[in-house]
């Protein structure tokens, strides 16, 4: 299937050009899976150390997009792009994918702690990149990153597995966050969560936005709204509106984003 | 309502079938135990394990049989092992699901049901023939070349099944956090497939010390009166194993050797008990260690 026989809404693309320094700069990204076209010449900026919401009903593309930024996509063998990704200015699909994966961290839809215990599933990733000198208190900066710490620092070598969901999330930002990425990618990391444990996230979300650029995929227009300074609206493999949360919620410029928003279809 | 009523009667039915089926089953196997432990038990000794074959059957004992069979089964984890997790590692995340992987993948499923007397004729023509230079002919180390490729197969299957039942989610976390491909297998697919690839290796090893065929083929010995010195010329000597000490014994007209050949027996299934039961508790502790 072809986006050009989907009869999408072939209008421009509203997308405003942040005032503000860019972190990563996504040029005519497209994206096909064997024949099948995924995401069709998406072009914004995503600011530095802001949130930025990507949103857009299920299947539009919003997991293919942020797997393009730290190439996590690289694993689907059938998966193909072209177009250009630049963080800080330089290329991604020129430097070295894991490079690149350190330097732009992702945390999944469902808690995804390895079976070990909570010290292991932070310090695998400080061990692989070099880091094992000062291990203990990378362990406990990363987890008091994630407002954990308080929660696990007597219980360091109990599984993981034996925390909540909630607990387990932020386990896996703090996994992140302790190999210093400077991007932070979430996709969807509230949907498998209880209100109390997604509201913990997104105010750890925020807190953390001075440190690091985060993109964070929700199918939660509230949440969005809450925590976003900018977003993407994408329909059916493209990119509709790009521009500040409040403007895009208050103000949205295509018929598609404020059908999308007032809740008429999704 | 007539189904339901025939549909529990057909359930029930099945549950007294299988039940039918599987206490069959244990009875052959209660009936071929008692059998053989009350011809065999009697005949047990330690003098029976250490000494070595004899023509006077009280005089004889299963030393060199046993230890052939020790040895040719470490040896064949030793080479098979290795081998067929590096191969199980390459397909399952290395190869992708090339045109190249899928004729490999139908070719050991292939080779995994070939009879084990035709690895018998292929390790007769290379291993005691062409590469007479190196095995020294029917040698305990033509044995083992032939056991591995007999259960290479059968450790390639189990330990890609048990790579490929690592969640992807696991793959991906690490991935993720900038693992390279050797870094992930080895930290994270390895460790949770570990149990799984043990015990198929195990299950298949246990299945080369029962073997015959290929061993009779390659000309392992009947009548071993020495143990191979540990060394590497230990592993150019003759040998025998087990499976044909007894049927070596069982095919003498004496009486004698056929009491020594149900003690040999007895002896196999302690081996083969053994081997099971490290299987077991291997697997057990890896689990809980997983666990932490
Ligand atoms: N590995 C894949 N192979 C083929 N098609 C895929 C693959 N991953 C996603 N797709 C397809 O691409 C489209 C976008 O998927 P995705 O990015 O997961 O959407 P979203 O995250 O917005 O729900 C969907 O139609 C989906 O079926
Ligand atoms: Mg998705």
């Amino acid at each position: 299937m072809n986006l050009a026989t989907q009869g999408t809404p072939v209008g421009e693309p509203y997308v405003v050009e942040p005032s503000e320094p860019v972190a990563v700069e996504v040029q005519a990204l497209s994206v096909w899976y064997r024949s099948f076209q995924a995401l069709a010449d998406v072009s914004f900026s995503i600011p530095r150390h802001r949130i930025t919401a990507v949103i857009g009903p299920s299947g539009c593309g919003k997991s293919t997009f942020i797997r393009c930024l730290n190439r996590m996509n690289d694993l689907i063998p059938e998966f193909r792009m072209t177009g250009d990704i630049r963080l800080e200015g330089a290329r991604i699909y020129e430097m070295d994918p894991t490079e690149v994966r350190r330097r732009v961290g992702m945390v999944f839809q469902k808690p995804n702690p390895f079976p070990k215990s909570i010290w292991e599933n932070i310090a695998w990733g400080l061990r692989i990149n070099g880091r094992r000198h000062d291990l203990a208190e990378s362990v406990e900066r990363a987890l008091r990153r994630a407002a954990l710490w308080d929660e696990v620092k007597d219980k360091l070598h109990m599984p993981a597995t034996s925390l909540s969901g909630g607990q387990q999330q932020r386990l896996c930002i703090a996994r992140v966050l302790a190999v210093e990425p400077e991007v932070l990618l979430l996709d969807e990391p509230t949907s498998s969560l209880d209100p109390i444990a997604t509201a913990r996230i997104e105010d750890l979300l925020i807190e953390l936005k001075d440190r690091y650029t985060i993109v964070i995929v929700t199918h939660n227009i509230q949440q969005a709204a809450r925590i976003s300074d900018y977003a993407a609206f994408f329909y059916l493999g493209r990119l509709i509106e790009f521009q500040k949360t409040e403007d895009l919620f208050t103000r949205p410029r295509c018929s598609m984003t404020e059908a999308y928003i007032t809740g008429r279809f999704g | 309502m007539r189904r339901p009523k025939r549909e529990r009667f057909l359930d029930g039915m099945l549950h007294w079938v299988g039940l039918g089926a599987t206490l069959f089953g244990l009875l052959v196997l209660t009936v071929l135990l008692v059998d053989v432990s009350l011809d065999g038990l009697p005949r047990l000794s330690w003098d029976f394990l250490t000494s070595y074959p004899s023509r006077r059957p009280e005089q004889a004992g299963i030393l060199s049989a046993l230890v052939g069979s020790l040895w040719l089964l470490s040896l064949t984890a030793l080479i098979a092992f290795p081998l067929g997790v590096g191969a199980a590692i390459y397909l399952e995340e290395y190869a992708g699901r090339t045109k190249w992987s899928r004729w490999v993948e139908i070719n050991v499923a292939n080779l995994a049901a070939v009879p084990s007397i035709i690895y018998g004729l292929l390790g007769l023509e290379i291993f005691v023939r062409a590469l007479f230079a190196v095995t020294n002919g029917r040698s305990v180390l033509s044995g083992a070349l032939t056991m591995s490729l007999l259960v290479l197969p059968v450790i390639v299957l189990a330990s890609r099944e048990a790579i490929h039942s690592v969640p992807n989610s696991v793959r991906e976390a690490a991935y993720a956090l900038g693992g390279t491909r050797w870094q992930v297998v080895r930290d994270h697919v390895l460790p949770l497939a570990f149990p799984g690839i043990l015990t198929g290796t195990i299950l298949a090893l246990s299945r080369a010390i029962g073997e015959t065929a290929p061993l009779i083929t390659i000309g392992a010995l009947t009548y071993i009166a020495f143990l191979p010195p540990l060394s590497l010329e230990g592993l150019r000597t003759p040998f025998t194993v087990l499976p044909i000490q007894i049927f070596n014994w069982i095919s003498r007209p004496q009486k004698g050797f056929h009491v020594n050949a149900a003690a040999g027996i007895l002896v196999l299934l302690a081996v083969l008990f053994l081997m099971n039961a490290t299987a077991i508790y291997l697997r057990y502790r890896s689990q809980r260690r997983l666990e932490l």
